[in-house]
Parts: structure tokens; sequence; C-alpha cells
């Protein structure tokens, strides 16, 4: 497979100028993911109005599918909600994985289709779900607080 | 065809290369391994022994009274023997066999730390150790609430000897110390170290991981305690690795794992624990890569270890050389005196996006960590790319990284 397939356009874009980069203030949800294979790192701020992410925010330090695949997915999930989230974080993963998704609609992923090609380079598959896993990692923890608390 | 002799000074990887299929598969073909560091390829010598053991003597060790169990046995015994010879060990049973370097330095933080070390003690570790000669010993300190210090390294990744002595007091317990650096290729100066450390008393082991297999080691002369090594890393089978320790080190020391084979004598409600060194290998053991080890020993001794030496410090040095000439290439320490490992970085190029450059140019070299992470933050970088280099390598090998880093430079210079 050729690096350009890799390394497309739309993600070197994203790595050189990330989207969202910087950390909201008074966020509801802060989480950090690390990767411990490589070192990177990311740190999400998300700030909630009811069950829709109103505004995202992340940090962090890593190599060009890491860092894309976070600007990426910090515009793609704002103003949707939790439950539409969750859906698409199912729906990246198994794109990234290359797993069969026959009854996945890809055409949602719009923009992030430009991460499919991390499939054929297992090596870098932990490296664009890094962003992802970690914002899995906050709303679950959110929603367990929530319930803990009824 | 004979690798070549002792005497042979004409060192050619090239028909070294012959000895070691993986390089022969069609889907490797043009493979640039550059990554003995993590582990080395094996010849077919090796592997041949190994099924050699499987199909003709396999059986189990110190057991059976039957023929091919005592010939398992010989084998088994025959390759500790050759293995305390060729690391220069005293007596045979000073030779345990393990999985690897990392079990090896856990046997000595569960086995002899943990009983030994107490609340008032110290133990002293480097900056440069790979977690498996770190993390262990942070734990031992956690649990016995000995106090862990650190011989930091200067600047360009060496050991400052003129600090050790303020660092070492008789509360010293345990020096832990890596032979060869995995990340920075940094020769130590285990002896003078142990000497240091012996001088008030205290124990050292040493991680051996990245030296057996390049340089000739003599545990006796170093006068190492305790001393870890890998076979998978000198042309041997992975699982297989070794924990040499001084022998009155060994019979204070507890047995890790309780069992088969390590007792002398069981009762209802006590037993008693074997003679060195099975003492510490209960269960069955791993014969066939124990003989594998063996073959790789012969295999490294037909060339000679001096003369691998050599070769990897001609390449290490040619290397060096090749990649200073790359513009905002970055090595990471010293460029003096150093083991075939050599980390760097790139501009801004990540060290992943680089690595799956190299690998569309067959290029294997290592990317990330290390599992030195104490390294990374003393040179203040999240990751480096690292080629490292064995008996098997190429001087042309090493050009083809150098233009593929070249190219990587044009193909990533877009991103900026």
């Amino acid at each position: 497979m050729a690096l350009d397939e890799l390394y497309q356009e739309i993600i070197l874009e994203h790595y050189k100028k990330p989207k969202n980069m910087g950390l909201l203030e008074n966020a509801d949800i802060k989480v950090e993911g690390k990767n411990p294979f490589c070192g990177d790192e990311i740190e999400l701020a998300i700030k909630l109005k009811d069950d829709i992410i109103e505004n995202v925010t992340f940090d962090g330090s890593g190599c060009a599918i890491s860092q894309a695949s976070a600007s990426l997915m910090t515009e793609k999930i704002k103003g949707k909600s939790i439950v539409e989230v969750k859906k698409l974080i199912s729906t990246f993963k198994k794109m990234v994985k290359g797993e069969d998704d026959s009854q996945v609609d890809r055409d949602n992923l719009e923009e992030l289709l430009a991460l499919q090609g991390v499939s054929e380079f297992p090596s870098r598959i932990k490296c664009a779900l890094l962003a992802w896993n970690t914002l899995l990692l906050g709303l679950e923890e959110k929603l367990n607080k929530k319930d803990g608390k009824k | 065809m004979e690798p070549g002799t002792k005497e042979n000074t004409s060192f050619d990887a090239d028909k070294i290369r012959e000895h070691f299929p993986v390089f022969f598969q069609p889907e490797n073909e043009g493979l640039i391994y550059l990554d003995s560091a993590a582990t080395s390829q094996r010849p077919r010598e090796v592997l041949t022994a190994c099924k050699n053991f499987y199909e003709k003597i396999n059986a189990n060790t110190h057991r059976g009274a039957y023929k091919i169990a005592e010939r398992a046995t010989a084998a088994f015994e025959a390759a500790r023997e050759k293995t305390a010879k060729f690391v220069g060990a005293g007596r045979t049973e000073e030779i345990i066999f393990v999985r690897n370097t990392t079990e090896a330095i856990n046997f000595v933080a569960y086995g002899w730390a943990r009983k030994f070390i107490g609340t008032e003690d110290e133990i002293l570790v480097t900056e440069m150790e790979h977690h498996s000669n770190l993390i262990p010993w942070q734990i031992t300190a956690q649990k016995t609430g000995a106090r862990l210090r650190f011989f930091k390294m200067n600047e360009n990744g060496i050991l400052p000897l003129d600090q050790l002595d303020s660092l070492l007091s008789r509360k010293t317990k345990l020096v832990a110390v890596t032979h060869v650096s995995n990340v920075l290729g940094t020769v130590n100066p285990v002896k003078e170290i142990i000497r240091a450390a012996h001088n008030v008393g205290a124990k050292v082991v040493v991680d051996g991981a990245q030296s057996v297999p390049h340089l000739p080691v003599n545990v006796v002369d170093l006068d190492a305690d305790f001393f870890a090594f890998s076979g998978h890393k000198m042309l041997a089978p992975m699982g297989i690795g070794v924990l040499y320790g001084k022998t009155a080190l060994l019979e204070e020391m507890e047995p890790i794992y309780y069992g088969g084979e390590m007792i002398k004598d069981v009762d209802y409600y006590q037993s008693t624990w074997n003679d060195l060194p099975w003492k510490f290998e209960a269960g069955t053991q791993n014969i066939g890569g124990a003989v594998g080890l063996s073959a790789a020993i012969d295999f490294i001794n037909s060339i000679g270890i001096d003369n691998i030496r050599k070769h990897d410090h001609l390449l290490t040095e040619y290397a060096l050389n090749e990649l200073k000439k790359i513009k905002d290439l970055v090595i990471l320490g010293s460029t003096k005196n150093r083991g075939p490992a050599i980390s760097f970085t790139l501009g801004n190029i990540h060290a992943h996006d680089l690595a799956t450059f190299l690998d569309q140019k067959n290029i294997a070299v290592r990317s990330g960590h290390h599992c030195a992470k104490l390294v990374m933050k003393k040179f203040n970088v999240a990751a480096t790319a690292r080629a490292s280099f064995y008996l098997y390598n190429t001087k042309s090998e090493i050009d083809a990284l150098v233009h593929a880093l070249n190219e990587a430079k044009g193909y990533f210079s877009k991103w900026r």
C-alpha cells in the first residue's frame, strides 16, 4: 500500500494545523489517554449541554496519525449526542481495524474516511485509536458517575 | 559452508547472512533488518538443533530412566556448561536457565533483594536502565521501604564515575546497572562500578542483554554478583535466558517458583530445596530453547565474538559518520565507545511516522521509547527511531538506511 494513502492530504492538514487544540476551562469531562507502546499522549476536555457535546478540545503530542485523528474527531463529534458519538466510535474503530462492517454506514464518517488507510498498517492502528479510546473512557466515566448518583 | 574460523579476520557478513533463512523467504525479499537490539535473527544451525531435539531426543529431563530422557538431560546440562564457559562463570551450577533477562532480574528482586534489603537500605539504579532493570527495583523499594537512588548520566549518555562515590555508602545494598544501553549504545564501565559497589559491601546486578551478544563477557573478571541475559538477542530461540549468580548468593537466595524438580525432599508440611541450579528451575524447563542457545553459542564461537565485536564496531562507526551528514538528524548519546545501537530523531518527524516510511522501503527499525522512558525524559524526547546492527548486517544496508532517511526528509517536508 502506498504511503500517500496513509498520509492523505487531509491528515497532513490536521497534523500541521490541528483544530480545537488547547484545553477548555469548566469542562464537564476531562480525560487523559496514553499509548504505552509509543508514548503518545492526549488529553480531552468536553463541555456538555444535557446529553449533547457542546464543545470539545484536546491537547497532546504524538505522531501525525494520532494527532490528526484527535483533531478530526473533535470536529466530528461537536454537536452530537452521547448516544450518537458512542455509535460513531464503534463505526470508526471497525473501519480502522479493517473489521467486517457490512452493517455499518461508513458514509456517516465523511472526513474520517481519510483514516481508512490505517487498517493496512497494523502497527499504526493504536495511533489512530488513541483519541477515540480516550473519548470512550471519558464518556463512560461520566455515565458511571451519573448512574452512581441515581 | 562454514561461517569462518576464529582466526579469520576477513569478516564476510554476506556469507554469514546465508545461514539465516529469514533473509531468503520470498515474503521478506529485500528485508533490511536493523532491529537486532530488540531480537536477533536465528541461523539455520540453531533452528536445526531445536528441530533435532524435538525430533530425536524429546523427553523430560532429570526424570526418566530411559535412553532418550538421559540424552535430553545430557543435552540440557551440556547447554548449561557451554553457557557457563561462554560468559566465564566459575561453576556450571551458577547458570540458572530462565525465560529472558526480565525474568532473571525479577528472580534477583524476589529471591534475593526482598530477603536481604530493608527500610534502612538503599538501592542504586542508573538512569539509563531498560524498564526490566528499573521497575523491579521500584517495586522492591516500595515493598521493603528501601530508598531508591539514581546514578544519573551526563548529556552524552555517559555515567560519570567520579560521582559514584557520593552515591554509594554502607546503606547501599544493591546496584543495578546495564552493561550496554539498549537506547544509547553506551558501554558502561561495569567493572569499575562493581569494584566501587563492593567497597561499600553492595551487590551488583548487571543487565547483559545488549552486551553478551556483542562483546566478550567474563562474569568472574567483572566480579558481577548477578548477571542477566537473553538467548533471543544472541541468535538463540525466544524464551530461553540466563541468570548467573555467585554460588554463595544463589545459596542464600529464595526460590521463586515452588513445585517439581526444585525439591530435595518433600514431607506433608515442609520440604527442602534441591541443589543449585535446580533449586531455581521448578517445573519442566525450556529444554529445546537451551539446546538452541547451545547451538547459538557454537555459531558465535565459530565466528569468534571478537570478530563480531569488530564487525559491529565498524558498522556502528560507519553508520554514525553517514548519519551525521544528514541535516536535522540528532543522535542521542555519545559517538564514542558504543555498542551497535543508534537512536536518533530526524527534524520534527515523529519516530512512528519515520518508521512507517522506512518500512515502506523494507527497512526495519525500532521506534518509540525502547522501554527506557527515563532515557527519553533525560533527552527530552517522546520517542526516537533506533537502528541496531549485528553480524549479518552490511554497510550497503546502512547506505540504504541513509538514502531512505534523506528521502523521508523530502517526503515529510511538505508537512511544514
